[in-house]
């Protein structure tokens, strides 16, 4: 580790916390119905919007309702992306002749892009007409503004009294993507263009190289869906290569740009929350959390990356950091600090080859999913994990303060430990008996590129980024293979739904209670013993679990390599 | 005074053997399928046996060794736990068992319709029959006095000796079954069905403690549940991973990591836990309705206490003589005294007291020959005393200057108005003393705070719980008290509805409310309260709307049931935070143990550089098993609860429960393995 390296990590770190409020107040005055500065432009198309479709604005409505409109929005959106990429040939604004996608990829695709995970199991410019991009662009704006209305919902829970409702989704959905996503998402993409990124509708230009032989650059809208992908925390790249292709980041500049889009919206809605809640510590707490964890982890894989190679070091001479699979533009630092963040917060797009970090590295970017991308998360989703978290924490040790555990105000009961301990049991069964099912079947074997440890973690990577809805992909493995695009395809679907029904069912549950003032005898979900005991619960409820599934991935490699022990073989 | 304890010899005379028998009786299936937790343990220990049986039958000694002393331990956790529950039972068995021996088939002499008597058996008296009883007899069930008064033996129930007087008519008409009446005779309606009676109640909610769950128990079950079941998973996923790797894991190694992490501390120890907290109220001879009632206590952010008899000794005491200009304080003292030598109220004593401490008198009652005591009635509104052709009264501000103006005398208005005001002001009640057509001055009576009141209230308040006090006092006076006294709140001028009401304002803004009362009129405000601890010297009425009875009629109980049932869910949460946190340790010793043979390097994870895989299991699952019976003392006598801020109780018990669960384990099972290393109790090949 160098340190400007280190210094540049900690400014980074500094800067989110900078960010929080001014994002957090933008936030609040959204859904707060405050005046903002975009009033005189968007009301008038919101109240349009809502006359054309019929929505009431006033209309209130209750978890289940909520959630239904939800899941409907999503299962159309599915359904048009899964029929446009299976006829994709056919339809328009074609210019490379795309041919239509197969069926298993385009079910792991439309799912991929409907819960915001953006898994990509193909590569995007040798598989996507511009007319597919697009469409996938359309649904990178709007996956991620489902995800942020649960947690809006959730809040409310927390907050109302004695009530029924959780809000409206449609009006949720209208205002999101009119005061937030329409316009960070323009203003990104100026500035990522600004920073060197192509944004055009044309043909892929053929070009002769010096040596005599002919290569094809790919092209296109790039700077656009950069700038939406990152801001939604997607991660979807246009090119397969994703944040590492020069067209995506041109310097060292443009990718801190894209962390910082990426960072924005749920650093911000951390405030938001304490806002809400009028009680702005606990909204940094929670901030103060997700920084440590992160920040922990970020110097834990930059330290690993730093160290190098041990037996390239022994063998062939080779000193310094492990530079395979990372953009010399970048350097370790930098790459470092992207792939974590791109597993932290779920957006999923690499800048680096993650199946070439050092194990622990690996181990650091799986753990950071396996948490239940709760260390910051996606659009919404990560801070409701994370509250799903801080109920588990204050049932566990509430107790002990004697009196029935409250989570700010709310009294915690059996409907409540019951619907987040299920929301818990998901990503655990999910990523550990898929992983399991894949190591044990004929086709998850053959998709395993590499043996040993390293097979492993491969697997584990898949599907913790599938039910953590991350999409970033470790590598090494057959990922369009049918059993891999099902079973990650199902990851992503449980990892999205079948957690947050019982989250949305917590919040239709707390939204009924009268709320317990606070008093001496309140237990204090702020200050740096619940964040403490957030992290804790963290780490020993949500990844300990882990822990056996790790030591036989990254761990035996990681023993392996530094004792001098190769596992051989294999590649793609 | 405190009562005796229901049962003294409750806490060390359960037999031991008892427990340990029932302990194996509750090894039964169904049984255990209460405890998903310590079920599946035994379902692991059934596994590791028939593993020990093959092996054993294959002839592979060694493994044979190790998976038997696993099964021995596996077993020993499940009996351990229940060894827990049963202790904690039977507490509550011999406390029910001692109240059973005194529910005697009583014979009672019933009162027909043409008043005939008839004797039948207590067993068979219905709601509504009349019985007479006369004195050495048992009352046979619960009722209310109609006709007579008597004194009544009731330390059957309260294991207080002195006998009370119990009347027909006002608010000590009621009589409890298994009591015994000492003196007179008395008519009594019967208001209890037989298995009804407070008895029988007390009896089967003692025996039934086990058996219901609280809200807070149930939510505890279901997290424990969900963990054991992520922990099943976990666990089953391990084979086909270490297949892959090229490694294999003995059943027994599994079951044994599945029994370590899964959480049998707190699963083992959680009815337990519970159950000693209801013997723990029922020392303090606090009766609970259900165990729900005694977590809510430990929830209540508002205390509603009667001022007279909870934060004041129930009478008013002399403290102060106020001479009128011209008279000697001296004089007025002894005027004071002698109006009062025969005044039997304790105000009247505490005049005399009062005049003796203060001047030194040494007039006594025999001195007052051929006086004339005139008592204290509504209607005069003064008592007083003739002697010597010394007419000497004292009573109220009102009634004592009449009697001087009859007499002739003038009354020095300005002055004493200016006194009985002031008086009044601080809460105190004027008693104007005059002798004939003098008017002396003013005796100063006060409400007496109860020594120690003051401290408790502000731990309360130090806890996150106010303090409201209840009084017929108007607001001026209610204030000046409520201050001394150190109340957070009063309500002055309470009727029955201002209470009800103000309970009904403090839950609607989300508050849970405690109160304590004795009276019919109390009944409507303890239902409605959260908590509602009833005296059981109070009316029939007011012990059916509360939850709680105290069976000693000590309104200060309250706080004392406040604290044990925070002390219940600290402990509860307690030892379910050391159960989450072991599992770090444990988590340690096994898988370097489990993997090692594939993985070498994984030896690093050995943190506490354990001898062997074998001894490193065997280590923690000792660990897992032993910690149970360690904990049984605290789990009994509940962690320690001291009325202060949330944020340090929260600090103190993460500090001892959280960070102690999370080192702990690292050093047991450090030491367990030192131990098995030094006995060569399994192979200690790496």
């Amino acid at each position: 580790m160098t340190v400007p390296g280190v210094l540049g990590i900690l400014v980074f770190t500094a800067f989110l916390v900078v960010m929080a409020k001014p994002m957090g107040l933008y936030l609040y005055a959204v859904y707060d119905r405050r005046k903002t500065w975009f009033d005189p432009a968007i009301r008038p198309v919101e109240r349009v919007i809502y006359r054309w479709t019929g929505v009431n604005e006033d209309h209130e409505m209750r978890w289940t309702e909520y959630f239904i409109a939800l899941l409907a929005f999503n299962l159309v959106g599915f359904i048009v992306l899964y029929i446009a990429l299976r006829i994709q040939g056919a339809l328009p604004f074609n210019p490379m002749h795309m041919k239509d996608v197969g069926p298993h990829l385009a079910f792991n695709t439309g799912v991929s892009f409907t819960t915001n995970t953006n898994w990509q199991a193909y590569g995007g410019e040798s598989t996507m007409s511009y007319a597919s991009q697009a469409m996938l662009m359309m649904q990178q704006f709007l996956s991620p503004i489902s995800g942020l209305a649960m947690v809006l919902a959730f809040i409310r829970g927390l907050t109302r009294k004695n009530a029924n409702t959780l809000g409206n989704f449609w009006v949720d959905l209208v205002r999101t993507l009119l005061w937030v996503s329409l316009p960070m998402a323009f203003i990104g993409a100026i500035v990522l263009v600004g920073l060197g990124n192509p944004q055009n509708w044309g043909t892929y230009v053929t070009a002769h190289t010096l040596q005599g032989g002919i290569q094809t650059i790919a092209q296109g809208p790039v700077g656009m869906m950069n700038s939406i992908m990152q801001l939604g925390d997607n991660g979807g790249g246009f090119f397969n290569m994703n944040a590492g292709h020069p067209y995506e980041t041109a310097t060292a500049a443009s990718l801190m740009f894209q962390m910082v889009l990426g960072f924005s919206i749920p650093v911000g809605l951390t405030y938001y929350f304490g806002k809400v809640v009028k009680d702005t510590r606990q909204g940094w707490t929670i901030l103060g959390a997700m920084l440590v964890m992160f920040l922990g982890g970020t110097l834990v894989l930059y330290h690993a990356e730093a160290l190098g190679n041990p037996i390239l070091n022994h063998l062939v001479g080779i000193h310094g950091p492990n530079m395979e699979g990372k953009e010399v533009r970048f350097g370790p630092a930098l790459s470092s600090l992207f792939e974590s963040s791109t597993t932290a917060v779920s957006w999923g797009s690499t800048a680096a080859a993650n199946d070439s970090l050092m194990p622990i590295g690996g181990l650091i970017t799986l753990w950071q999913m396996m948490s239940g991308e709760v260390i910051i998360g996606a659009w919404g989703v990560g801070l409701l994990g994370m509250l799903a978290f801080a109920v588990l924490a204050v049932f566990l040790a509430g107790l002990m303060v004697g009196r029935t555990p409250e989570y700010l105000g709310k009294k915690i009961g059996s409907y409540e430990v019951k619907m987040a301990v299920l929301a818990m049991i998901v990503p655990t069964f999910v990523i550990l008996g898929f992983s399991a099912w894949a190591v044990t079947s004929h086709g998850g074997l053959a998709g395993i590129y590499n043996p040993g440890p390293h097979g492993l973690s491969e697997v584990l990577y898949a599907y913790s980024s599938g039910v953590g809805n991350n999409g970033s992909a470790f590598g090494g493995l057959d990922a369009a293979a049918p059993f891999y695009t099902w079973t990650v395809g199902l990851a992503m679907l449980f990892g999205r739904f079948a957690m947050y029904i019982p989250a949305l069912a917590i919040a239709g549950s707390l939204v009924q209670k009268q709320s317990v003032p606070e008093s001496a005898g309140t237990f204090p979900t702020h200050g740096f013993l619940f964040g403490g005991l957030l992290i804790a619960t963290v780490v020993i409820v949500g990844a300990l679990v882990f822990f056996p599934a790790l030591s036989l991935g990254p761990l035996a490699e990681h023993f392996a390599l530094w004792s001098g022990h190769l596992f051989g073989g294999g590649g793609a | 005074m405190a009562a005796q304890p229901l049962n003294p010899q409750g806490t060390v005379g359960i037999p031991l053997t008892r427990a340990i028998g029932d302990a194996f009786r509750k090894l039964n299936p169904r049984w255990m399928m209460h405890n998903p937790v310590m079920f599946v343990v035994e379902v692991g220990s059934v596994f590791t046996t028939l593993d020990a049986v093959r092996l054993l039958i294959e002839g592979k000694a060694g493994l044979f060794n190790f998976t038997l002393q696993i099964a021995i331990w596996l077993w020993l956790t499940v009996l351990f736990a229940n060894f827990a529950e049963a202790i904690a039972e039977g507490r509550g068995r011999a406390q029910a068992q001692a109240l059973r021996s005194t529910r005697t088939d009583t014979m009672a002499s019933k009162i027909g319709a043409d008043g005939t008597l008839t004797k039948v058996a207590g067993t068979e008296l219905r709601k509504g029959d009349r019985v007479m009883i006369a004195a050495g007899e048992i009352v046979p069930s619960d009722g209310i006095i109609i006709e007579g008064a008597a004194s009544i033996d009731e330390s059957a129930i309260t294991g207080e000796s002195a006998p009370v007087i119990r009347a027909a008519g006002g608010d000590t008409n009621t009589v409890t079954g298994g009591t015994r009446v000492l003196s007179d005779q008395i008519t009594v309606e019967i208001t209890a069905n037989p298995g009804e009676t407070f008895l029988d109640r007390m009896i089967s909610l003692i025996e039934g403690a086990a058996r219901q769950k609280t809200p807070n128990e149930i939510a505890l079950a279901i997290l424990l549940a969900g963990l054991t079941l992520i922990f099943v998973v976990v666990v089953l996923t391990i084979e086909p991973f270490a297949v892959f790797s090229g490694n294999t894991v003995s059943v027994t190694i599994l079951i044994a990591l599945l029994v370590c992490l899964i959480p049998t501390t707190i699963g083992g120890l959680m009815s337990a836990i519970g159950i000693s907290g209801m013997n723990r109220l029922l020392k303090k001879n606090v009766l609970a309705m259900s165990g729900r009632a005694i977590e809510a206590a430990g929830d209540v952010n508002v205390i509603l206490l009667d001022k007279t008899g909870t934060l004041t000794i129930g009478n008013r005491m002399a403290t102060e003589f106020i001479p009128m200009e011209g008279v000697d304080e001296r004089e007025l003292g002894e005027m004071a005294l002698l109006s009062s030598l025969s005044d039997e109220t304790p105000e009247g004593r505490s005049i005399v007291a009062l005049a003796r401490d203060r001047f030194g008198f040494e007039t006594t009652e025999r001195d007052l020959v051929g006086a004339n005591f005139h008592e204290f009635s509504a209607q005069t509104q003064m008592s007083g005393i003739d002697m010597d052709s010394r007419q000497i009264r004292k009573g109220s501000s009102k009634a004592v200057p009449a009697f001087v103006e009859e007499c002739g005398g003038t009354v020095p208005t300005k002055q004493l108005d200016e006194v009985v005001t002031r008086i009044g002001k601080l809460g105190g009640t004027p008693l104007v003393v005059a002798e004939g057509r003098r008017t002396l001055g003013v005796i100063y009576l006060k409400d007496v705070v109860k020594p120690g009141i003051s401290e408790r209230l502000s731990s309360l308040r130090a806890a996150g719980i106010r303090t409201v006090m209840i009084t017929g006092d108007n607001p001026i006076t209610a204030e000046t008290i409520a201050k001394e006294v150190g109340v957070d709140e009063f309500l002055a001028q309470a009727t029955p509805e201002t209470k009800l009401g103000y309970i009904q304002k403090e839950q609607a803004e989300g508050y849970l409310v405690g109160m304590v009362g004795d009276g019919t009129n109390d009944a409507p405000a303890l239902a409605q309260a959260d908590v509602a601890v009833a005296m059981n010297s109070g009316t029939q009425a007011a012990r059916e709307a509360g939850n709680m009875v105290d069976l000693d009629s000590n309104p200060t109980k309250l706080l004392d049931i406040v604290e044990i049932g925070k002390q219940i869910l600290i402990t509860r949460g307690a030892m379910t935070t050391f159960s989450v946190a072991n599992d770090v340790a444990k988590y340690f010793a096994i898988i370097p143990a489990m993997f090692v043979v594939v993985f070498p390097g994984l030896q690093a994870l050995n943190v506490m550089h354990l001898t062997s895989p074998e001894s490193a299991v065997l280590s923690a699952v000792i660990f897992n098993a032993i910690i149970i019976p360690l904990l049984i003392p605290l789990a009994l006598r509940g962690v320690r609860y001291k009325p202060v801020g949330a944020a340090t109780i929260l600090r103190n018990n993460l500090f001892i429960y959280g960070l102690g669960g999370l080192v702990l384990p690292f050093v047991g099972i450090k030491l367990i393995d030192l131990l098995v290393t030094a006995l060569h109790l399994v192979s200690l090949h790496a």
